[in-house]
């Protein structure tokens, strides 16, 4: 338990010593375990690996990381104190400035693939950027807007997935006419999901979504005759450019022959990349539309008091269900853009964890903040993939840094829950 | 007939561990109120360490079976709540008073943290532990199927058992139990009383964590093979359990255990194994439906 009243002292040498002698031993019993034994498969039977060197570097690392910490947090706060009083002026400039990030991200955006026009690497993973932001979007809706908490938002986005991959290997559809009706069934998905959870609220609604997230994907693993089990879909047809394949010069007109360019592999790559960032941005338009809309009041009022709404005569029922079909659909429009980019789909890509990533997405960027989504969007694919180094450690960095993005910002990188209204209100346009 | 009987005996062993994990799953939700999400995976620690600890005391030679095991299960409670005390220091006090999704952000990666620490350090590949509790009684045959009842399943059952006995003691009865309960209902209130709430949370993770270490210590000798991602299906599975039960309540979160793990029994052998998630889950959205507060807990009154 802190102390009452905290005593201006720094601490003597001996306490912080003490302190950090005690997160030293929690570090070796922590280790002991998992660090300093293991075992291994010989021949069939365990054996015991011992590691205590490393043991020994790990216990030494906690130790003196404490002593460092403790210090650098006692002359931060120390700091702190003195200049609290500056950081409320600030945040009234945190509006304009937020408006002008997001013009400029928007305007990297567009130029990137120009600038990067022959780096594989770079367009693909800005593509992979842009493929969770507008997941994110979508979840957005669901969690940040409307206040329900769903852990199962891969589902849709498998459901748009499917969706197109068997409208286009079994039936011939194309890309564009299967996109909006691969999205109206992932809506239809999330009403049949958000109808049972109605009357739920809170870690209930999350576990819910969380069984539904797991049941689509058990159903897509053992339904081997629609899904191709385990297997997935394979060789699902690529977008063309209005009907003008992106194929090497044949006897039918290209994309590259129609334009009189040399044919080049990168040039569906910048494509794709250019209709996710059309998708997003249309989601994003969307989205800023509805929220200002009747029907987005009424997820942001239903997310700060739902028995307010109820007793102001407002049908709770409708506006949870349109909250889950919108966020279903942008999940399942992300998902058609998904297999069509990867050409193949197995249950493997819509796991537990993907839920996990695209809610840590919504959360770390700042709940209800479409800017905080590109943020963290960009922080937790980028992580991974500098990672890429050190591979076996990046799923280990990844969740490492939701702990500490978390502690850092517990509201998120964006951090400000403004509810729509009052904001318009502010700034002096009719609400 | 027999093969009924076989399913109950086998959803009772199951059920068994599922509940000792959801009781860690109802207590945590009872003091904190969220979702301790990287519980499954502290469950799945303390079955490596069970698998370690097996494999070093038969390496040192050690063949009496009741003392194994009873070194074992200590050294596992003893390692695994250290864990349960680091996760709730690491991921949870410090978000204590923010928003209700900042620490369940925070858990879900703390349960990615240690899948791949353990996935790291002891290795990706399934482990095999030789089985050290063999044999069985012979109950019933009928048509030819014999249902049989192994101790090893007398063991999980038993052990599940007095563990239960203790723990309602330890809450209804001792001062730590009341001090835990007071925290459940107000903590401003006991902190104010001279309560060291920090001091009370922590320990019921560490309690929380040590069950769960005798459920991964159980499921070791059970089942024979452990692996880093035994964690998240479990914990799933036992959080269901704590759920339909009644989250908060004790006994509640035991018989939702049994419950999940006779359906899992009784349905992956009477309909399709590979649907019995298919089944827990869609067994527990209506259950939500139609009781939201679980079986044994109590309907919860909304204030404004």
């Amino acid at each position: 338990m802190p102390p009452l009243v905290s005593v201006g002292d720094a601490p003597t040498l001996v306490e912080r010593g003490r302190d950090a002698a005690g997160i030293a031993l929690i570090a070796l019993l922590l280790g002991i375990p998992m660090i300093g034994l293991s075992t291994v498969d010989q021949s069939g039977a365990l054996r015991v690996l011992t590691r205590w060197p490393l043991l020994g570097v790990f216990v030494a690392v906690a130790f003196c990381g404490r002593l460092l910490l403790r210090y650098a947090l006692d002359r931060l706060k120390s700091r702190l104190r003195t200049r609290g009083r500056q950081a409320a002026a600030a945040s009234a400039r945190h509006g304009r400035v937020l408006t002008a990030v997001g013009w400029l991200a928007f305007a990297l955006a567009l130029v990137l693939p120009l600038v990067f026009a022959d780096n594989r690497y770079v367009v693909d993973i800005a593509t992979t950027v842009l493929i969770y932001v507008m997941l994110g979007w979508g979840l957005n809706v669901v969690v940040g807007l409307a206040g329900l908490l769903d852990l199962g938002h891969a589902a849709f986005y498998a459901v748009g997935a499917y969706a197109y991959a068997l409208l286009a290997t079994q039936f011939g559809w194309s890309f564009w006419a299967a996109l909006p009706v691969a999205g109206l069934i992932a809506a239809v998905f999330g009403l049949a999901l958000g109808w049972p959870c109605l009357r739920l609220r809170g870690d209930y609604l999350a576990i819910v979504t969380l069984g539904f997230g797991e049941i689509i994907r058990v159903v897509l693993v053992n339904w081997t005759e629609l899904s191709g089990g385990p297997n997935g879909i394979s060789s699902i047809p690529r977008p063309s450019f209005f009907g003008l394949p992106f194929a090497p010069s044949g006897n039918a007109p290209t994309f590259a022959s129609s334009f009189g360019l040399e044919f080049s592999p990168m040039h569906r790559l910048i494509f794709l990349y250019y209709v996710i960032l059309a998708l997003s941005l249309l989601t994003n338009a969307l989205v800023a539309r509805l929220r200002r809309l009747p029907v987005g009041r009424a997820w942001e009022a239903m997310r700060e008091d739902e028995i307010a709404c109820r007793a102001l005569g407002m049908n709770v029922t409708n506006v949870k269900l349109s909250a889950f079909a919108l966020g279903a659909m942008l999940g399942g429009v992300a998902g058609v853009f998904f297999a069509a980019r990867q050409g193949f789909i197995s249950p493997e890509s819509f796991t537990f964890n993907e839920s996990a990533i695209i809610l840590a997405i919504v959360v770390l960027g700042g709940m209800g903040s479409q800017l905080g989504v590109v943020l963290a969007s960009l922080v937790l694919v980028l992580i991974p993939e500098l990672g890429r180094d050190f591979s076996e450690y990046r799923m280990l960095l990844f969740g490492a840094a939701m702990i500490l993005i978390m502690i850092w910002r517990p509201g998120g990188i964006l951090a400000h829950r403004e509810p729509t209204l009052r904001h318009a209100a502010a700034g002096g346009g009719h609400a | 007939m027999a093969l009924a009987l076989q399913q109950l005996i086998n959803g009772l062993a199951l059920g068994a561990v599922y509940g000792l994990i959801a009781v860690g799953y109802t207590m945590v939700y009872g003091i904190i109120g969220m979702i301790n999400f990287a519980h499954g995976d502290v469950y799945m620690v303390g079955a490596f360490i069970a698998v370690t600890g097996f494999t070093l005391l038969a390496a040192f030679g050690v063949s009496s079976v009741p003392f194994a095991l009873l070194l074992v299960l200590a050294v596992a409670v003893l390692f695994t709540s250290v864990y349960g005390w680091a996760v709730e220091r690491l991921a949870y006090r410090p978000l204590r008073g923010s928003s209700r999704l900042a620490p369940l952000i925070s858990a879900i990666g703390m349960s990615i943290f240690l899948q791949n620490m353990v996935q790291l350090t002891q290795g990706a590949r399934v482990k095999p532990v030789p089985p050290m509790i063999t044999g069985g009684v012979d109950l019933l045959t009928i048509d030819g199927f014999t249902a049989r009842l192994s101790y090893s399943q007398v063991l999980i059952v038993l052990v599940t058992a007095v563990l239960l006995v203790a723990f309602t003691w330890l809450i209804t009865r001792t001062s730590f139990g009341r001090q835990q309960r007071a925290c459940e209902q107000d903590r401003t209130m006991t902190a104010l009383l001279g309560i060291d709430v920090d001091r009370t949370i922590s320990l019921t993770f560490m309690l929380g964590a040590a069950l769960a270490a005798v459920a991964g210590v159980l499921v070791t000798i059970y089942y024979g093979v452990v692996d880093f991602y035994i964690g998240f299906i479990a914990g799933i599975k036992a959080f269901t359990a704590a759920v339909l039960g009644g989250i908060g309540s004790l006994p509640g979160a035991m018989l939702g255990g049994l419950l999940i793990g006779m359906i899992e029994a009784f349905w992956s052998n009477y309909l399709s194994a590979e649907y019995k998630d298919v089944a827990t889950f869609s067994i527990l959205i209506l259950v939500l439906m139609f009781r939201p507060s679980g079986l044994l807990g109590r309907p919860e009154v909304e204030k404004v």
